[in-house]
């Protein structure tokens, strides 16, 4: 009888730790998930048609990266109720502050246009016009905040996120080797030796993991969710989870392509999803969603980090919570954003191309700067308290951060000068 | 002249550059300690700025040539 009401209370122990983790679960599932964006799936698509599985390994270790520069988005939020621009506003005046809030607003803009341009095309793969889908998203996405409940958008949100994770079917039907994804991907290597092509892929997929508007993105949600102090490890927790899907998803999408067009040479992954549609319908179809998906899941997250932003830094109501009437200037600026975004893709000839060129680029002016200043945010202790960063956690944090810069700094160059490391 | 045209336009939106001034007023004073560590942290990222707009300026004139 005693084991049985000790079961009984372990259970309801257990239980209860679930119902509050879903309660505080959001923001780092979601952040994690956007990131898989269009851009994120076209470079795993191409990863994949290039090198097979060779590289899966390095998108394991991708992960761990992405949750330890993500959680300090968690503890800052929590801590100091602000989102990530009013904190770089008060901790480092004015300067520093429209740099990073200017700066991010055009980051963000030009990112959103090429979330367009990944779901233009993979719906133009079903017939439907590039203008029927961009009024289409801006409808959705208006839906989707206009309830005035950060609860529903969260919600729908996770709708989105589950759809996300169509690349594990689809690898499933595509019947992979497990042996060979095992002795091919999962020990480090350089397929064909270190050459400035590899190194060119390596970077893209480091791209892929951190962007600036990630952080922005997650600490104003963090602080739009309500998360209190106590709640940090199940915030944490939330993130990890994120962290472990994005990478799984990027795996299983390595793992389509890999098997299916290794060895071709893709620009993006709607071209992998019209090649993939004379192999296997079904494939093909997966992915062409799967793009779609990535883009729409980019877009509302992205569209939000700069509304946040600005609502934070200008006094504006700027969450959720609030409807149209008592939130306008954010609601206008999440619209304004949108549409013009939207439009862009709608011109005949506009430079999308430079205009993708110009993300990578533009990125690297603000990731710096937003990852060095959450780096010191989270060891001031007038700012912190006990949860400023630990000695291990700074020997992590900031090996990451450098690495980070030199890397991305290398891709931007790269991008702009690509004959730079064609020797 | 310059000043001017400023002026002209802050009349065509008094109430937003009244806010910017407003912001710029509120977050005059930045309010973290700046220790030597913070100090050497802000002087790389504008070192660093300067290198990317110098090497941003180099690739457009050398796109216009």
């Amino acid at each position: 009888m005693r084991t049985i009401s000790g079961l009984y209370y372990r259970f309801k122990r257990i239980w209860k730790a679930i119902r509050l983790y879903l309660m505080i679960s959001g923001p780092g599932i979601i952040v994690m998930l956007a990131d898989n964006d269009a851009g994120g799936i076209t470079t795993y698509a191409a990863t994949g048609a290039k090198y097979g599985y060779a590289l899966i390994w390095f998108l394991v270790l991708l992960g761990p990266i992405a949750y330890y520069v993500q959680e300090m988005t968690v503890r800052l939020g929590a801590v100091t109720k602000r989102g990530h621009a009013e904190a770089i506003f008060d901790a480092f005046g004015s300067f520093w502050g429209w740099f990073s809030l200017l700066d991010l607003v055009l980051v963000n803009w030009l990112t959103l246009v090429t979330e367009f341009i990944g779901m233009t095309a993979a719906l133009s793969i079903f017939g439907v016009p590039p203008i029927l889908t961009v009024i289409m998203v801006c409808v959705i996405m208006g839906i989707m905040v206009l309830r005035g409940k950060y609860w529903t958008w969260e919600k729908i949100s996770f709708l989105f996120c589950a759809l996300n994770l169509v690349y594990i079917p689809a690898a499933f039907m595509v019947h992979p080797s497990v042996s060979d994804i095992i002795h091919q991907g999962m020990i480090p290597n350089f397929p064909g030796g270190f050459s400035a092509q590899l190194f060119f892929f390596l970077m893209a997929n480091i791209g892929t993991t951190i962007a600036p508007w990630m952080i922005f993105f997650q600490q104003s949600s963090v602080v739009d969710k309500g998360l209190q102090e106590k709640d940090i490890p199940w915030g944490k927790l939330d993130t990890m989870i994120g962290a472990f899907f994005t990478v799984l998803v990027a795996i299983f999408c390595i793992v389509v392509t890999g098997t299916l067009l290794k060895g071709v040479d893709i620009q993006s992954a709607a071209e992998a999803a019209t090649q993939l549609l004379t192999v296997n319908t079904y494939i093909g179809t997966f992915l062409a969603i799967g793009l779609f998906n990535a883009g729409f899941l980019g877009a509302i997250c992205i569209s939000l980090a700069s509304s946040w932003a600005f609502g934070e830094v200008f006094g504006w109501a700027h969450s959720l919570n609030h409807n149209i009437k008592e939130a306008p200037w954010f609601y206008a600026s999440y619209f304004l954003t949108l549409i013009t975004a939207g439009s862009i893709t709608l011109i005949p000839g506009a430079p999308l191309v430079l205009i993708t060129l110009f993300v990578q680029v533009i990125a690297v002016t603000l990731l710096p700067a937003a990852l060095v200043f959450l780096i010191l945010l989270l060891n001031d202790a007038s700012i912190m308290g006990k949860f400023r960063n630990s000695l291990l956690q700074n020997i992590i944090s900031v090996t990451i951060v450098v690495a980070l810069i030199l890397l991305s700094t290398l891709y931007s160059l790269s991008a702009l000068f690509p004959s730079l490391f064609a020797a | 002249m310059f000043s001017s045209l400023l002026r002209k336009i802050g009349t065509l939106f008094p109430f937003r550059f009244q806010k910017i001034r407003e912001i710029n007023r509120r977050y005059a004073k930045p309010r973290i300690h700046t220790s030597p560590g913070v100090s050497l942290a802000l002087l790389f990222l504008r070192l660093y700025l300067i290198f990317l707009v110098a090497v941003l300026c180099y690739k457009f004139v050398t796109i216009i040539r």
